[in-house]
Formats: structure tokens, sequence, C-alpha cells
């Protein structure tokens, strides 16, 4: 009974520490707990998974970079330099490997968890907050993209991919555009309620996977249909990440990585609020 | 309508059901009792003709459900214990499907599944999609969906759980109709209560056999008294206090939380309890039950 | 159930209200009821990728790509604009992914999410029937998104309208013959941890993308073609560039590509079938 009675205390004294500090009701500062679960789900979850969300940037790049790099040639940089198609679409497939995979822990994976593990009902039945639960989801999402961009920097480098040093960057810019995905993504997801809605999310990713300038230029589109894709993230994601690969930074980089600090703090506000609509009320 | 002979069923190195015998005659509602794993979900579903049999004879309606398993199941009307709706589409939907599985018409169904959802009480829950229902609403339209082809052989593999005690008096009220009606029941259930109530004749089942068989008063008769002594003295003197009154009455039987007498007459006994110098906390004296003729042949209580 | 109130119940019985010879050789019909009515509650999320998938790939690939290719290549691929190249292709994978669509998630579903195949072999459906079922519906949809497919490709001048009905016809049989491959894996999975995400990005993903689908599968090293020869999206495509604009192949070839996707359909069906039966039955 004494154990109880000194967990109890404890309990109660950890939420005591953080009550009275603003945001206390959503956040008590244990996001960690979320990861330490996430990694005793990993430790036993198959490597097959884990390593399928590295190989398919790879395979992308082996199918268009080479396959269809051989009838291109070469493609002009923003500075009129002739590159590789290769290196061309590589920072392009990281970049999007980097959204999809934030895309996909935060929209299927919590989806699973929100509506079939009901996870999160557990977790907010102690003394859990729905940011401890957001970031906690989001931080390990963000480990996750951290590690498939090195390995795929691994892979790019010998292939003569990366011509600029400035190219280390472009792994924490990886993480950046996780973050900026994430933190959306779950907001999102809160609101569907089956599978097929779900569908709807890969609705949208398409289009923006397709007409992102991951493949092509965007000089043969209308200046509209170019002006409407500047705007959407996974274009911003892409010059981010070409502009370090390639070692072709301008003011223009500075402008994408504000892009991604907006849309992580406008994506935590949100995220936060729709669980604390979906499971506080 | 069923008959089992030595009837056995083996998954790889587990023996399931283990060579048993008996027979269901027409209109008649028979019951499998035993404790999880006992082997009576694989005898229903060896009845279900959807698990084939390891070896010895079964026969449904008159056809080997081996061999004849879709004529047969045609004919059959089953609940599982696990509720299998489609939760994407709506209550009218799931029953009209199950019915369109029989080939049975569409204005048919439609006249039926006005009856089917008056039958289970969900005629307001119509439109509403399955995922939406509570847990006993879901149980109901199982039951009712099973009713959907007018089966010869209704099985239900433990019908009650997850319904509230009024429910589940309504569904034995509706099952008694049925049975009028000469349908014949095939029934799993944890509740002794419900078995002694619904089955004109069971077998109990433990570890893949058959225990006993018989109408529950003939076999709360045969293996129990007439009448039960439950003693309570709090969970560190009962051992000690079992040791002490284990002569008196029939036989006692302790368990971890109190100890069971059985007697003629449990008053009489729990008098020389008393006499004996002993204070038990709390005392009941009840009659014997199917519980009690369950814990007598397993050596177990129904829900471990 | 709170209040009791009389139940009004008429009763003739099973031996009389099921029809036995109906029910027994009705099955896949059915079922394929059951699946069609399901399909009808997503037509919108169904029409929109049928219609939405192909413009966009059409769109992105065919024209943002072809433009780069066609600035290299003066003569285009294969003798053709990459546009033409290319639509057999997008026709086969599109054809193959939505007929694939209604055999991998609906058959987990059946087997573990809502255990619905069990509930379809209480009645007298059999695994076989149900595999026949399930292929209908397949085939339906299958058949509804290829036509659709093939008239925006027709819309965009990417294909001759005298070639549409062969094509159509080459892809729908790779879509059925991949869908009842994938059928009959998934139906011998007992766990689903992670198996589509290991599926999709292991061989579906490949097989789309290195089986001279964006390019000639010749452009590949010759250890990586091996992935297009025992991939459908080559066959169909290879027909189908044939059919299109007279890509050369041998007859020889034409029948193995023939052979192999309807291989594919009847091995899928028959052990697939075997498999739903013993499991059902298990």
């Amino acid at each position: 009974m004494s154990m109880i009675n000194a967990a109890v205390d404890g309990a109660i004294a950890i939420a005591e520490r953080r009550s009275g500090k603003i945001g206390a009701e959503f956040y008590q500062g244990r996001a960690r707990t979320m990861i330490e679960r996430s990694f005793f789900a990993f430790k036993t979850s198959s490597w097959m998974v884990v390593l399928s969300g590295f190989v398919e940037p790879v395979f992308y790049l082996l199918a268009f970079g080479f396959g269809l790099g051989g009838m291109i040639g070469t493609v002009s940089d923003s500075n009129g330099h002739a590159v590789s198609y290769a290196a061309y679409i590589a920072p392009a497939l990281l970049a999007t490997s980097a959204m999809n995979g934030a895309i996909y822990d935060s929209t299927w994976n919590v989806f699973f968890k929100m509506h079939f593990g009901k996870l999160y009902q557990t977790v907010l039945a102690t003394s859990m907050g729905v940011l401890d639960v957001a970031m906690g989801e989001i931080g390990w999402a963000l480990l996750r993209g951290f590690t498939y961009a090195i390995g795929f920097m691994i892979v790019m480098t010998p292939l003569g991919l990366i011509p600029s040093w400035w190219g280390i960057l472009a792994i924490p810019g990886a993480v950046l555009i996780a973050f900026g995905f994430a933190s959306i993504g779950m907001g999102i997801t809160s609101y569907l309620k089956s599978f097929q809605g779900m569908n709807w999310v890969n609705f949208f990713m398409l289009p923006m996977f397709l007409f992102s300038g991951t493949f092509y230029p965007l000089t043969i589109y209308p200046d509209w249909l170019r002006i409407t894709i500047e705007a959407l993230p996974l274009w911003q994601a892409i010059q981010l990440e070409r502009a370090l690969t390639l070692g072709t930074l301008d003011a223009g980089t500075a402008l994408h990585v504000l892009y991604f600090a907006v849309m992580i703090a406008g994506g935590l506000w949100f995220t936060t609020r729709r669980l604390n609509a979906l499971f506080l009320k | 309508m069923i008959v089992a002979k030595d009837l056995k069923k083996v998954f790889g190195d587990f023996t399931a059901v283990n060579g048993i015998n008996f027979e269901v005659k027409k209109g008649e509602a028979f019951g499998l009792l035993g404790p999880n794993g006992a082997g009576k979900s694989t005898t229903m579903r060896m009845i279900a003709a959807t698990s084939l049999r390891t070896s010895g004879e079964l026969s449904i309606l008159g056809k080997d459900p081996n061999h004849n398993g879709p004529e047969i199941r045609a004919h059959l009307g089953v609940v599982p214990q696990q509720d299998n709706h489609d939760n994407e589409l709506k209550v009218w939907e799931n029953l009209y499907i199950y019915g369109r599985y029989f080939g049975l018409g569409r204005k048919f169904l439609k006249n039926k599944i006005v009856e089917l959802l008056d039958f289970a009480q969900l005629q307001e829950k119509r439109d509403v999609k399955v995922d939406a229902l509570s847990g006993g609403m879901k149980r109901r339209l199982t039951i009712a969906r099973g009713l959907v082809n007018e089966p010869e052989i209704l099985m239900l593999d433990e019908p009650t759980t997850g319904l509230d005690p009024q429910a589940r008096h309504i569904l034995w009220d509706r099952l008694f109709r049925l049975k009028e009606q000469g349908v014949t029941l095939v029934i799993t259930t944890h509740y002794m209560d419900e078995a002694e109530q619904l089955c004109d004749r069971l077998i109990v089942m433990d570890k893949g056999q058959i225990m006993a068989e018989g109408a529950p008063a003939e076999l709360i008769k045969k293996y129990s008294s007439k009448e039960v002594l439950e003693v309570r003295f709090g969970s560190t003197k009962n051992a000690e206090a079992a040791e002490q009154i284990k002569n008196l009455g029939d036989r006692i039987e302790p368990l971890p939380d109190r100890i069971l007498v059985y007697a003629e007459d449990g008053e009489k006994v729990l008098e020389q309890i008393h006499k004996m110098g002993l204070q038990p906390q709390t005392s009941l004296v009840r009659r014997s039950s199917l519980e009690d003729v369950f814990l007598r042949l397993t050596g177990r209580t129904l829900v471990d | 159930m709170s209040v009791y109130t009389e139940p009004k119940m008429t009763w003739q019985g099973a031996t009389k209200i099921v029809n036995l010879r109906k029910a027994l050789t009705a099955g896949p019909w059915f079922v394929a009821e059951y699946r069609l009515r399901n399909m009808s509650k997503w037509w919108t999320a169904i029409l929109a990728f049928g219609l939405g998938n192909p413009v966009l790939y059409l769109l992105s690939v065919g024209i943002g790509i072809g433009a780069l290719v066609n600035k290299s290549q003066a003569h285009g691929v294969d003798g053709v604009p990459y546009l033409t190249f290319l639509a057999p292709a997008l026709l086969a994978t599109s054809a193959i992914q939505a007929a694939m669509d209604e055999t991998s998630f609906p058959t987990m579903q059946g087997f573990m999410w809502d255990k619905s195949f069990f509930a379809m072999n209480a009645t007298q459906l059999t695994g076989r029937v149900i595999v026949g079922g399930i292929m209908i519906a397949s085939a339906a949809r299958c058949i509804f998104n290829t036509l659709i497919y093939a008239l925006v490709l027709w819309a965009f001048g990417a294909v001759a309208p005298a070639s549409i009905p062969v094509l159509v016809a080459s892809a729908i049989l790779a879509g059925l013959g991949f869908a009842a491959i994938m059928l009959m894996t998934v139906s011998f999975i007992k766990q689903d941890d992670g198996f589509f995400a290991i599926v999709g990005r292991f061989i579906i993903a490949p097989m789309f993308m290195f089986s001279g689908t964006f390019y000639p599968i010749t452009n590949l090293p010759i250890y990586l073609q091996w992935i297009g020869w025992v991939s459908p999206v080559w066959h169909a495509t290879d027909i189908g560039r044939a059919l299109s604009y007279g890509h050369a192949v041998t007859p020889g070839l034409m029948v193995i590509h023939y052979s192999y996707l309807l291989l594919m359909l009847v091995v899928g069906m028959t052990v697939g079938g075997r498999q739903f039966a013993k499991r059902l039955a298990a």
C-alpha cells in the first residue's frame, strides 16, 4: 500500500509543480514520456517496416534519376549552371520523403492510435496534457525523419549528388520540413472519421508531390499556377534542400526557413486546440 | 437434428475437443457449459459447419458438415461470440446484406427487416451506422441477423454477454418464442441462471470432454445437495476455519474468498458452526445451482 | 430492450424461404453486391481518384517531365512523343491500382479487422465463393476506372481511338491478375504489422518504377530489368505499346505477355480460394 501512496504523491507533486505555470492545463513538460513509449513500441516492430521508409526515396532516385536521367541529360539550377538530372531531383526527393514520413506518422499512425488503439484516451486519462501528446508524437516522427535523412545522404554523397559542403545542412533542413508537416498533420487527422477519409489526405498530397517541381522546373507552368505552387509547403521544402545540396543559397533560402518556422508554430497551436476539443470536452 | 459421435478437433498439437458424444432433438434448447477454453466454441463452430472436424461423426439436419457445409449453413442461424458487423454500413443494411447472402428476395427482406428490428428493439436505430451503436445494441443486432433466414437451428455463442439484466430477460422471452415455433436452439453461456432458464438439456464441458449431461434440475440433483451454505471468515482465516468444519454437511468446498458447505439443510449447518465457537463474518444459505455442479465437476468456478 | 413489447414475427422456416439452388450457385454475386454497396458509399472518392489520378499524372509526368525529355530527344522515345509512349503504362498502372484497392485492404479487413468473411462464411457462402465475389467487385471497379482513364488519355490525344478497346482489355487483365495475386498473398497474412508498408514499398513501388513505365526498360542495367519481367506492369505496358503505336513486340513475346497475366489471375484465384476456405474452416 505504501508503494501506491508514494506513487500517487509523486504524480500529484509533479502535477502541482506545473500548476500555475502558463499552459499547465495542456502541457506538463513530459512529451519525453510519449517518445519513450514510441521507442518501446518501435523495439518490437518489424525492422522491415523501418527499412522500407528509407528505401523508398532511394528507389525513386534510381528509377527517375538514372532511368529517366539518361534521356534528359542536364537541367539548369537557380544560378543557371547545368547539373545532372539525378543531382537535380535528389534534394527534392529528400524533401519529399521528409514530408511523406512526417505526414505518414502524423496521419495514418495517429489515426490508428485514435480510433483503434484508443491510445490517446488512455494517456490523457493520466496527468499528461494534450501538448505533451502532440509534442511527443511529433518528436518521435522527427527522430525517425532525422535518421532517414542521414541514410539518404549516405547514399547520395558517394554518387556525387551533393556538390556543396552546405549539403550537410540538408539533414537539419529535412527535420525542419518534417516538423512543419507533422505539426499540422496531426490536427487534420483529428477531423477524419474513416479510412476512406484518410484517402483525401493522399488526394491533396499527390498533386503537391507531382507538381511542386520535384521532377522538373516550374518554368513550364503559366504564372498563376507557378505562383500557387510556390506558396505550397512542398515547393518551399524542395527549394530549401536544393539550395543546400547544390550550394546555391540566397536570401530566398532564409525565407523558406521562416516559412517553416511559421508553419510549425501555427500547426502546433492548431493541433493542440483540436486535441483539446476532442479529448477533454 | 444434431448427432455427434466421438467428435474430435485437433489444432496442431492442441486437442480442443476430445471425442464427445451428444444428440440434439428438434425444437430442443440445448446448452453447452464450460469455462473458457473448454472447447465450447470449437464445438459450436463444428456444428455451424464452419470448422472441419478432425475425426468422429457429426450429422446436422441429416447431413455431414465436412461435405455439405453450405447446404447446412443455408438453414442455420449463427450468433458468434464476437459481433462481426460491417461497421461502415447502417443497421438495416447489415441485416439486408446478410439476408442477400442467402439469396433472399429484396421484397421479402424489406418486410423481414421491419420485424427483426422490432424483435431487437432497434427500430429507431435503423439508419444509424453500426459503429455508433452501444455494445448491447450490437449484440441484439447480431441476434436479429441470425434470424434473417428463419433458421431451423439457431446457434448462440454467449448471446447475452454485454446485455443488461432487463435486456437479458427480454431476450430469453424471445428465445422461448422461437422454441415454440419449433426452432432448435444451441446455446453456450457463462451464466448459470441463463442455462437453467433456457436449456432443456445441457452438457458440461471441460478440457474438450463432456463431464456431465442432462436437464438442469437432474444435474443439480445428481451432483449437488439441496442447499448450500456460504460462509466467509476473512481472507486470512478461511483456510483454518475450513479445516475445522470439514466434516460438516455432505462435503465442503473451500474457495479463496469463502467456504461452501453442501448440505440438505443449510441453516442447521450454520447453527453447528456457531456451536463450535466459530463466528463467520458473513453467511448465506441458498439453493444449489448449476454453478455448484460446475464447481464439483471441474474444480473451477465458471469465470476463471 | 428497455420496455417490453410483443414482437410480431412471421415464420415459415429456412427450408421454405431459402432457395437452396440459387443460394448455392449465385453466391459470388451476393458477395459482389455487398462489396459494391460498400463502394457506393465512397463513390465520390472513387470517382475523384479514378479521374483525378490520371489527369494529375498526365499533366505532371506526361507533360512536365515530357517537356524535358522531348527537349533532349529529338525523335521522342521509342520513336513517338513522350506522352504517347507513357500513356499505355499509365493506363495499366491505374487499372492495377483500382483492382488492387479492392483486394488488399478489404481482404485484411474481412479476415482481421471486422471479420466480415467469418460472418459470410456462417451462411452457405464458402471461401471460394467469397473470392469469386471479391474479384467480381474488383473487376467492376477496374473496368469503370480504366474506361474513364482511357477517355482522359484520348482527350489529351495520347492514344488513338481505335486502339482504346484492346488497350482497355489488356489493362484490365493486368489489373485483375495483380489483384488476384494480392488477394492470395493477403489471405495468408496473420499479422498486419506493417504488411502493406513493406509490400507497398519493397514490391509494388519497384514494380511501377522499374518496369519500363516512365522510360524504356532497356535504359536500366540488365541486373535491374528482371524486376520488369516479373511485374504485370511491364507485360501489360508492352502489350499496350504494341497496340497503341506499333511498338515492336514479337508474336511469341505477345503470347508470353498474355499468358503471364492470365496465369497470375488463375493462380491467385485458385490458391487464394483454397487458402480462404482453409482459413475460414480453421
